[in-house]
């Protein structure tokens, strides 16, 4: 029996049509299935549905064998004991700095809204510049408008949602996108069964981008 | 939240909550720890290994010497009021057994040392994992081959063997490898920190960025190493991928083959894993790493490798080779004996009597349990874990089977 864990929301459902060419169809649709375990046709494989910053933890801990997770999880948690030895290439994005237009910041230290407060403070700390973080779990873009903040660090897909609030991007930190993660003991203990997932997957995530390359 | 004060924390009701990753341990299971403890210490005498009992705390310049970063973050530290100079609590007992055999154990033969002690971390090694491990190991030092690391190995196995383990395996790999092939590329200190924690993670795309600018075939040589873990087959398929390597790379990879040879009669048929893109403890080791790994459990449930020259900055650099393992987490994936588990105390009643006092003491003195029904309160024989009486029956005192 292996164990993948997964979230709910664009992970999920960019995942599904990869895990469906690797063979893995679940018995029901984890978008709508109201259940945390789902089974997979073979009833050699099952899914767990969770939270998305939960997938590294289920993983390390070996209560999945397998996760998908997004790399700016696997970078907010840092020094995990797992091995992530996919990239699936789905749910794309940018983390970035975003705030105002007028940048400055008065000579004085700036304070960053984030809920990715691990990597907004290794990220300026590489910089060398001393940052106030403020950690925000949503609505990000609304800090800078009010006052509460001078930038934010957050996820970006198209933009439009800073344009809309006024922001601009100020700095690029990482492109994103989805990991496949692996128990170190299951690796180890089931290789030859994980093996064949992970080059299942990699055939699938490589197809997957041949048809995205090609539709342009 | 820094800053800021937890509500309830001080409350009267909670006075008696413990630090995250501390733990006491209450009688029944303390009993088998304290079982398990002493057959090891003896399964490690018995292979020749002597106990050593380092100090808990001492200066933390000693107690850091040759070690890496991530121990001194891992150490809980404190102003020694006699000195002035800092000291700190034992994260890991192995670099304090390395200065003890450095220091005082001068010949020229292989030295066995053993130990066991309780090991204090500042961060815990994952979450909900306890912050007081009870550490134990055994050291092999003063011999450079594959065969004292086939003797730890092997002791590790029977370790785990004696504490209830079951369903092991093992997996293996050389540091040697990597250290090699790094060299060869001619990466420097930073890069070469990158790309390890990159090979650790396995993250085949981030070490392609990462090497993108090297020539061609010793980056390509690193690249594969991602994917070099299985069964023995990957020996030789290493030995195809890595002919433009260098010699040293090449010596790590025949002595992690000599390493697996030796083992096939010795293990007993535990399933042996490779792995040439495992670095655990890369600071610090210098050839053969190993753990054990037991389904349900995440994390390896023992571990060890060479680590030669450590007691260089003691003054005595010499081969050495060990295993360690936390006693806690043996007695969590261990089976327990049948032994502990079954109690049979004899409930004696209270009396002045000196024939009572006499058979009591022979009893005990033979290694029973006898507890005394002491006046004044209704006695139940099970509670107190006894499941036989003596009885007084005109004068004498006798032991019944019964514990009614």
């Amino acid at each position: 029996m292996i164990t993948l864990a997964i979230s709910k929301g664009r992970i999920l459902e960019e995942a599904l049509p990869l895990l469906s060419r690797a063979g893995i169809e679940p018995e029901e649709d984890p978008r709508s299935s109201r259940k945390l375990v789902i089974p997979v046709d073979d009833r050699e494989f099952r899914l767990l549905v969770i939270r998305a910053q939960d997938v590294p933890i289920y993983v390390e801990h070996g209560a999945a064998d397998l996760g998908i997770a997004g790399k700016d999880v696997l970078l907010e948690q840092g020094s995990l004991n797992l091995y992530e030895p996919l990239d699936l290439g789905i749910a794309r994005c940018r983390m970035v700095v975003a705030g105002r237009q007028d940048r400055s910041s008065h000579g004085k230290r700036p304070r960053v809204g984030t809920k990715y407060a691990e990597t907004t403070r290794r990220f300026f700390a590489k910089r060398g510049t001393q940052v106030e973080i403020i950690p925000l779990s949503g609505s990000m873009e609304l800090a800078p408008q009010v006052g509460l903040t001078d930038w934010i660090v957050d996820l970006v897909d198209t933009g439009n949602t800073l344009r809309a609030n006024g922001l601009v991007v100020l700095d690029h930190i990482a492109d994103i996108s989805s990991r496949l993660v692996v128990n170190k003991g299951s690796m180890k203990m089931k290789h030859s069964a994980i093996g064949a997932v992970i080059d299942r997957l990699a055939a699938a995530a490589s197809a997957a981008a041949v048809q995205a390359a090609a539709r342009g | 939240m820094p800053g800021r004060s937890l509500d309830g924390v001080g409350l009267e009701a909670e006075r008696w909550l413990l630090p995250a990753g501390i733990e006491e341990t209450l009688p029944e299971e303390a009993e088998e720890m304290e079982r398990l403890r002493r057959v090891l210490l003896d399964l490690f005498s018995s292979w020749g290994y002597r106990l050593v009992i380092p100090p808990f705390i001492e200066y933390l310049e000693s107690l850091l010497t040759g070690t890496g970063r991530d121990l001194e973050l891992k150490t809980f530290k404190l102003t020694d009021q006699l000195s002035g100079k800092l000291m700190g609590v034992r994260a890991d007992m192995t670099p304090q057994v390395a200065r003890i055999e450095a220091r005082h154990l001068r010949n020229d033969q292989p030295a066995r040392l053993c130990y066991l002690g309780t090991v204090l971390y500042s961060l815990p090694e994952g979450v909900s994992r306890s912050r007081s491990p009870i550490q134990l190991g055994a050291e092999l030092y003063g011999h450079g081959g594959i065969e004292s690391d086939c003797e730890v190995l092997c002791l590790m196995l029977e370790t785990l063997r004696r504490a209830g383990v079951e369903n092991v395996h093992l997996d293996l790999g050389h540091v040697g490898i990597f250290r090699g092939l790094a060299k060869q590329a001619g990466l420097g200190e930073q890069e070469e920190r990158d790309v390890y924690d990159a090979l650790q993670r396995k993250a085949v795309s981030e070490i392609d960025a990462l090497l993108d600018s090297l020539p061609r075939p010793v980056s390509g040589m690193i690249r594969d190493l991602a994917g070099l873990n299985g069964g023995e087959a990957v020996l030789d398929l290493a030995a195809k991928r890595l002919t433009k390597a260098s010699a040293e790379v090449r010596a790590a990879l025949d002595s992690l083959r000599a390493l697996s040879d030796a083992l096939r009669d010795r293990i007993d048929g535990v399933p042996v894993h490779f792995d040439l893109a495992e670095l655990r403890g890369y600071r610090y080791h210098t050839g053969v790493v190993f753990a054990a790994f037991v389904p349900g459990s995440g994390q390896e449930v023992a571990r060890g490798g060479r680590y030669d020259n450590i007691g260089r900055d003691f003054g005595r650099a010499r081969p050495a080779t060990g295993f360690s393992a936390d006693l806690k987490t043996l007695m969590r994936v261990g089976v327990p004996s049948a032994e502990t588990r079954q109690q049979k105390g004899i409930l004696a009643p209270w009396s002045a009597a000196p024939e009572l006092q006499a058979l009591v003491r022979k009893l005990r003195d033979a290694g029973e349990r006898v507890v005394y029904a002491l006046p004044g309160k209704e006695v139940d024989a099970r509670s107190l874990g006894c499941t036989r009486r003596i009885v007084e029956r005109k004068g004498e005192f006798h032991l019944t089977e019964s514990d009614e």
